[in-house]
């Protein structure tokens, strides 16, 4: 199956499997980019376990898990975006993208409420107040602001990416005959969801 | 250029130019030949600068005490050399230009899977390679720091390293993409018949690489944003005395810049492996042996990069496992030699001379790797780490190997793109000057570093002065091989003979369509019947 | 082989069953976190993150209905990010 056999290649012009592929090659790539900080963050864990705990004490459970919430209804509604237009539901499809942009939207204001109160109580890389704390609160704050903070990033690409694809739908570029930069955008939203179910708990969760 | 036009009156991809005009026929061209091109233009423009910053450095060393350069200036030469040479030549060197240029004409393929995404890859090329050169006049001046950015110094230094960092993040991300895009090339557009076991083998020395480049580039990626924000930002996370650990950014460093090493010379060895049958005209021996190796080399060497670290303070324990691992690279690696040995072995030998710079490449490669070793074991590597023998070493390696395997790859392919054959009497003469001043340049590096000079100085003792000088005057005769050697094959390439399809007699798919090639590779789908070496067959 | 480059119909509820799973999941390593286990609490939150990768990698990013090709590539990609942060520890935990 490996090889597409001159029947699908008619029914697609374009190769799916290898348009796929691909994507999954760049998520790989983005998640050793993120594995760089992993490592960091493991090898911190290890020497500071008592900074973490107490660092991972004043993140709010609740804005990390109300995000949770948000990313994984969002994969739901790009998931199901898929299906509805392998039926050949286009305005279901419509909607549900829509949604994903909305949630992704929702994400990153509840980051930006997140950010400003922790930045608010002078807690910032290099701020006058966290160069005060001990080693392993530091050095947890400052993995914190740069493994969210690139994830942030990635929550924006991954915004705009959909609505692009949104644009697509519409115009007809993207319909139930050729769909799949919808898959691909779909697979770098959930990579962004993947991402964050390993932040939440390594950050959030460290009690 | 225009003149690679009247061979036969056949001048190929040349003549499509996609309804475009002046250069937009090229930086614009969705070609993989073009795009080939492009990259064989920028490298070897770069490569130019590299050696030039490198005859400066070895002026400046001919005669101890200050001569020409103030110290920090001397700093930002050698920065600049490794920045140039590293990152804007040697990686994306053989992969992105004679990756793209016979890749896909091997698999018998009309172009890479995503063309698009090959020309951006150029382009992201291109931007990293300009923000590389803003950097050196803008803001604090040209980084001083060496190619590797090591902290604590890169943090505090008030040169240009930020802009640097991020021209290296973007170079990186275009090595990404073209490896990504390789990897989806030689799954799904091989050609009928084309197994996995008859790609020939510069095709799977590409494989084994793109998969390099997809999964530890990106850990560069993140090492060097993370040294931006420590510049702009102050993170501190390998600050000390705020809890960070210097010896984790070395990790993080090595994790990506070991592996790179076999982004640079996997594919060399590609090259190497794809000439020597063709000259020897024998079947390759040890098929399987050599493809498998590739992929060996490039798991084995993506695990043992703390071997660069063993003096930085890391535990005992860690020494000996990657030390110990080190040594794992030196077998494959060590197969690959003994297979091109006994391919020649009673081979009937044509001495042209793709296969003189392939003869170079095995002899000074394995200096380079056996001098590898001395390193890679950790009592030996704690007496000569940081001196001249590791400069000898690396050269030897990566100039050596990758360096003379791109003269053989410009020598054998060159003349399929072009149509028209160089002169090959001049082209020995290169080669063999070549070859000569650069055992003259960095043997004397090696003999002077175990006597005890450092490297990355400006000035050195007395004592250190005879081989400094004979190292210098090394350094005149290589550059003189280097003039001849390009001179030569670009007057052939626009001048000389034509070369006709096949000038070397080789088996592979590349030498069944014409020279230059159709602008889709080939006039019909080729159906492939016989391995890649399999000369009778082929009828040749 | 047509049904595979025509792509896999995940039924809505298949998609919803997941969606219940992961919230599940997620109020399973919230309720974990607050029992002090020592050292073991991070292996849990791990464990579980891990089993809801393998859901949202299997039926929300279609890998169970791809061709095997596409989850030796998975392989190698997490045996790699594995060991560059295992192997790491050869020196920090011995240091």
């Amino acid at each position: 199956m490996s090889e597409s056999s001159p029947a699908t290649q008619a029914a697609h012009p374009k190769d799916y499997t290898g348009a796929k592929l691909g994507m999954w090659l760049f998520l790989f790539t983005e998640v050793l980019l993120f594995g760089g900080l992993f490592i960091l963050y493991a090898v911190y864990l290890q020497r500071y376990p008592e900074g973490f705990r107490l660092g991972g004490e004043q993140l709010n459970v609740w804005f990390g898990g109300g995000n949770t919430l948000v990313l994984l209804t969002s994969s739901l509604s790009v998931a199901m975006a898929i299906t509805a237009l392998q039926r050949g539901r286009v305005r279901q499809t419509m909607g549900l993208v829509g949604v994903t942009v909305a949630m992704a939207f929702c994400f990153l204001v509840n980051k930006y409420f997140e950010w400003s109160a922790k930045i608010h109580h002078g807690i910032y890389p290099s701020s006058p107040q966290l160069k005060e704390l001990p080693a392993g609160e530091q050095v947890f704050f400052s993995i914190y602001y740069l493994t969210t903070g690139l994830h942030g990033i990635h929550v924006l690409v991954g915004m705009v990416m959909m609505g692009w694809v949104l644009l697509l739908i519409r115009r007809g570029k993207v319909n139930p005959e050729d769909y799949v930069t919808l898959e691909n955008a779909g697979l770098y939203w959930h990579l962004v969801d993947l991402i964050w179910i390993f932040i939440f708990p390594l950050y959030y969760l460290i009690l | 250029m225009n003149q690679a036009a009247s061979v036969s009156g056949q001048r190929g991809f040349w003549d499509a130019s996609g309804g475009r005009r002046g250069i937009g026929t090229w930086v614009f061209s969705t070609d993989h030949k073009r795009i080939g091109l492009l990259y064989f233009y920028s490298t070897l423009a770069f490569f130019c600068v590299g050696v030039l910053l490198g005859l400066a450095l070895r002026l400046e060393l001919f005669a101890p005490g200050a001569d020409l350069f103030t110290p920090q200036q001397y700093n930002a030469l050698f920065t600049l050399h490794g920045v140039v040479m590293i990152f804007l030549f040697i990686i994306p060197g053989i992969p992105a230009a004679f990756g793209n240029l016979v890749m896909p004409i091997q698999i018998g393929a009309e172009d890479v899977a995503f063309p698009r995404l090959n020309l951006l890859s150029w382009w992201l090329y291109a931007i990293g390679a300009i923000m590389a050169l803003t950097s050196l006049f803008t803001a604090g001046g040209a980084p001083d720091t060496g190619w590797t950015f090591y902290v604590p110094f890169s943090v505090r230094t008030t040169t240009n390293v930020s802009l640097a960092t991020l021209a290296v993040f973007i170079i990186g991300f275009s090595g990404i993409l073209t490896g990504l895009n390789f990897l989806v090339t030689i799954h799904r557009l091989r050609a009928p018949g084309m197994t996995w076991m008859r790609i020939p083998l510069f095709t799977w020395a590409l494989y084994a690489t793109a998969w390099v480049q997809v999964l530890a580039t990106p850990v560069l990626g993140i090492t060097v944003l993370l040294i931006f924000a420590e510049r702009v930002i102050g993170t501190g996370l390998f600050d000390p005395t705020r809890g960070g650990d210097p010896i984790m950014y070395q990790h993080l460093f090595w994790i990506y810049s070991h592996p790179a090493v076999y982004i640079m010379i996997l594919p060399a060895m590609g090259v190497v492996t794809d000439i020597i049958p063709v000259f020897a005209r024998k079947p390759v021996f040890g098929y399987k042996a050599i493809a498998i190796s590739s992929l060996a080399i490039a798991g084995a060497g993506s695990v043992v990069w703390a071997h660069h670290m063993v003096t930085s303070g890391m535990s005992d324990t860690a020494v000996m496992v990657f030390s110990l691992l080190t040594f794992l690279v030196a077998i494959p690696s060590a197969i690959k030699v003994f297979n091109w040995v006994a391919t020649l072995y009673k081979g009937s030998i044509a001495l042209d001379p793709p296969l003189l710079f392939a003869l170079s490449f095995i002899f000074l490669f394995s200096i380079g790797g056996l001098t590898g070793l001395v390193l890679g074991a950790a009592a030996t590597d704690v007496h000569v780490h940081d001196t001249y023998f590791v400069v000898g070493h690396f050269h030897f390696v990566m100039f050596g190997g990758t360096g003379f395997a791109y003269f053989a790859a410009m020598h054998y392919w060159l003349p399929k793109i072009y149509g028209r054959m160089y002169s090959r009497k001049a082209a020995v003469w290169g080669w063999a000057l070549l070859t000569f001043g650069f055992i003259v340049l960095y043997m004397s590096m090696m003999i002077v570093g175990v006597e005890g000079m450092p490297r990355r100085y400006y000035d050195y003792l007395p004592k250190f002065t005879f081989w400094n000088q004979l190292s210098t005057i090394g350094s005149w005769i290589l550059v003189l091989g280097l003039v001849i050697m390009f001179v030569n094959i670009f007057r052939g390439l626009l001048r000389g003979e034509p070369a006709g399809a096949n000038p070397w007699g080789g088996a592979s798919l590349e030498w069944q369509t014409s020279s230059p090639p159709p602008l889709e590779n080939f006039d019909h789908e080729p159906e492939v019947t016989h391995g890649p070496y399999d000369f009778r067959k082929a009828g040749l | 082989m047509n049904e595979h480059d025509k792509g896999h119909i995940v039924p809505y509820a298949t998609l919803v069953a997941v969606w219940a799973a992961l919230l599940t999941l997620t109020i399973m390593t919230v309720a974990a976190s607050r029992i002090d286990l020592g050292a073991l609490n991070i292996w849990v939150a791990l464990v579980i993150a891990c089993s809801k990768s393998v859901l949202v990698i299997g039926f929300f990013m279609h890998m169970k209905y791809e061709n095997r090709l596409f989850r030796l590539f998975l392989l190698v990609a997490v045996v790699t990010l594995t060991v560059f942060i295992g192997f790491t520890f050869f020196d920090v935990l011995y240091r």
